[in-house]
């Protein structure tokens, strides 16, 4: 098991054709994921290495089957994109485009949310999502997750930030423990998926034994996914916020990443996960540490 | 990117919000001429991205020209909490019959639009939402169907703004939502609203945020980057396309990635150092890139030690390792480099730099952040 997509999604990449989606679309495809075909309209007939391009989702639904897409196009071409692929019926969109307009991703959410029910989107403006062995989606170097052990204890990840997503898993691997699905929900304002879908999923999922889950300065996402966590969680987790020494009304690099009203602050976040009994690393390798701590207390 | 009053009223004109007339003016000779073109009395204001302009004697009354000229000579070049004053704005004063509140945002938690109005304006809204929380009325908006004039009339009664202005406040809500949607911004708030004796509403400030990620489709907004208060570091970052903040501190940072940059900010922070900037260099971190960024860092004289961490997830570690070595070759470092290089291939950049014969007292490698935060504390320390 493993959450969102596994050994059996079925992969298009919109935007195949283009830089980014190339060099991601093939890596996905090298490490094992079945990516299947590419949309790039114009393009339909033609092929990237192998892989089918098609004129539309539609048309790349119906020729392959394919129930998730990854959507590497720029800002002004990405809520096209994703409200496509909804309408194409595809179940999974992840979306790594960073610098959508605000305006356009919360007309995005909520037209989701009202008229294609069964579509998750994640992000944008994320790294993508990887079920280590079975399937990457995104801009995740494969090669430092670790792969999920049968009979030892394997630990789930989701996190707000590209780098620290990397860092997580990285700090896993070095202490060699399996890693069921890692999430990357991304920095901007209104994510499609949000901690507290990812938690849910992961509370359910029989291969995951605990969760890392990484966090930021800005809105109020970790708070909220505090009180799931009380109410929900009996999984072990540890935490770690970035942006503790973050000066207040600058965004920090990703559009969500501001503390504005003295709203957002990582100590609010830290406290409110602590509350929650999470165990709340001051550094990423704290969060690592902790997160073997729990790893021996279960086995 | 926040904009100066003037200049939300300018955006807010745009939108056939109603303000006051006026202008903007750099001297005391334009300040004049605005205000005999507005119409006496007129109110002088110090145009700073920070509240409390009032309290600090930042907004005036004049009379005539005169007390124009005294008070636009006073406030030009006035310090305001650190801002020094380098344009007024100057409009003819309204008679206020009541103040209102008016505001539209983005809520992150319910993803919805808000609408935040209250029949008590003129003060910060905070302080109201702590006296008298019931005094604001806040109404969700789902930004598919936007919000109709129907729901503002409706949302104006609840808010209980009075009778007489009702019509006023309600036409002004919706351009003001508009000004929102289509202009493109993150805050868009009026305090006070007015109310004049003659029965017209009107905005009497502007406070407008706009979204970055929207500069794309505004070309408009180019006059408002000029004006953009940046610090000299943080212009020399835009002009190298450079995610950079500057802050007080002594240990310059360069890191991939702004979840990596803001952790490495707060562990330099955890073993006794402060950070000098905030700078995400992104990945793909080529020669180019760690140039431009380690100029950045040299032109701030407080730097005593830069900090450089990188996690190679999709940046690989060799290709950082070349950055550095050739930008070593091409700007000369006023402090040492402190380099943590992990993930994809950092074994090899590690190579790359062990074998490049740079001296140990221009870049020391350390294995993991927190050794590699430690040694660039201390060096910025002297110790």
């Amino acid at each position: 098991m493993a959450i969102f997509v596994n050994q059996d999604t079925k992969v298009i990449v919109q935007g195949l054709t283009g830089g980014q989606g190339k060099y991601h679309g093939l890596r996905n495809q090298a490490y094992g994921t079945q990516v299947v075909g590419g949309v790039t309209p114009g393009k339909g007939g033609t092929d990237v290495e192998g892989v089918p391009v098609f004129n539309s989702v539609a048309e790349a639904v119906a020729a392959t089957g394919a129930n998730a897409s990854f959507i590497a196009v720029p800002p002004k071409a990405a809520s096209a994109a994703i409200l496509e692929a909804a309408a194409a019926g595809i179940a999974f969109i992840v979306c790594i485009t960073e610098g959508i307009p605000a305006q356009d991703e919360a007309k995005v959410f909520n037209t989701l949310i009202r008229d294609y029910p069964k579509t998750r989107l994640l992000g944008p403006n994320c790294p993508g999502i990887i079920s280590p062995g079975k399937c990457n989606i995104g801009i995740t170097a494969g090669e430092i997750a670790e792969l999920p052990k049968a009979g030892k204890k394997n630990v789930g990840i989701v996190s707000r930030s590209g780098t620290l997503t990397y860092q997580a898993l990285y700090e896993l691997k070095q202490r060699g423990i399996g890693v069921s699905t890692c999430v990357g929900i991304g920095g901007d304002p209104v994510p499609g998926t949000n901690f507290i879908d990812c938690l849910r999923e992961f509370q359910n999922d029989p291969e995951t034994d605990a969760i890392i889950m990484i966090g930021e300065i800005g809105g109020s996402a970790e708070e909220e996914a505090a009180e799931f966590i009380k109410a929900n969680v009996t999984k072990p987790m540890s935490a770690y916020i970035a942006g503790v020494t973050a000066p207040a009304g600058k965004k920090m690099g990703h559009a969500g990443a501001i503390v504005s009203g003295g709203k957002g602050t990582a100590q609010g976040k830290m406290d409110a996960l602590r509350a929650a009994g999470v165990k709340v690393g001051l550094n990423p390798t704290e969060a690592g540490d902790l997160m073997a701590e729990i790893i021996k207390s279960i086995s | 990117m926040d904009l100066f009053e003037y200049q939300g009223k300018q955006y807010f004109a745009r939108f056939d919000i109603p303000v006051s007339p006026g202008g903007a003016a750099d001297t005391v000779d334009e300040a004049v001429k605005v205000a005999d073109a507005s119409g006496y009395p007129v109110v002088v204001k110090a145009q700073v991205q920070v509240g409390g302009r009032g309290k600090a004697g930042g907004i005036k009354l004049a009379n005539n020209a005169e007390e124009t000229r005294f008070h636009a000579n006073n406030i030009l070049g006035m310090d305001i909490k650190g801002h020094v004053v380098k344009r007024v704005w100057v409009e003819h004063a309204s008679d206020i019959e009541e103040e209102y509140y008016a505001s539209f945002t983005l809520d992150r938690a319910a993803k919805k639009h808000l609408l935040m109005l209250s029949a008590q304006g003129g003060v910060e809204i905070e302080e109201v939402a702590e006296k008298d929380p019931d005094a604001i009325i806040k109404l969700h908006i789902d930004p598919v169907d936007g919000l109709s004039a129907a729901a503002a009339h409706k949302a104006a009664v609840d808010a209980k703004i009075p009778a007489k202005a009702l019509d006023g406040v309600a036409k002004i809500l919706v351009q003001l939502y508009r000004c929102f949607t289509e202009g493109d911004c993150d805050l868009a708030e009026i305090n006070p609203l007015i109310l004049k004796p003659t029965g017209e509403v009107h905005a009497l400030d502007a406070k407008v945020s706009l979204d970055d990620n929207a500069d794309f489709r505004h070309p408009e907004w180019a006059e408002y980057r000029a004006t953009e208060e940046l610090d000299s570091r943080e212009q020399l970052a835009r002009t190298h396309g450079l995610q950079y903040i500057g802050l007080d501190g002594t240990v310059g940072i360069i890191a991939n990635g702004a979840g990596l940059a803001m952790s490495t900010l707060d562990v330099v922070n955890q073993v006794g150092g402060t950070a000098a900037n905030f700078l995400d260099i992104g990945g793909g971190a080529n020669a180019d890139v760690m140039a431009a960024a380690l100029e950045v860092i040299n032109f701030d004289d407080k730097v005593t030690s830069i900090f450089i961490n990188i996690f190679g997830g999709i940046t690989r570690g060799e290709e950082v390792a070349k950055g550095i070595v050739e930008a070593l070759s091409r700007v000369t470092l006023k402090a040492p480099i402190v380099i943590r290089l992990d993930g994809t291939n950092a074994e090899e950049g590690r190579k790359i730099l062990a074998d490049a014969g740079i001296p140990e007292s221009t870049l020391i490698s350390k294995p993991t952040m927190l050794e590699a935060a430690r040694a660039a504390v201390a060096i910025s320390n002297g110790k």
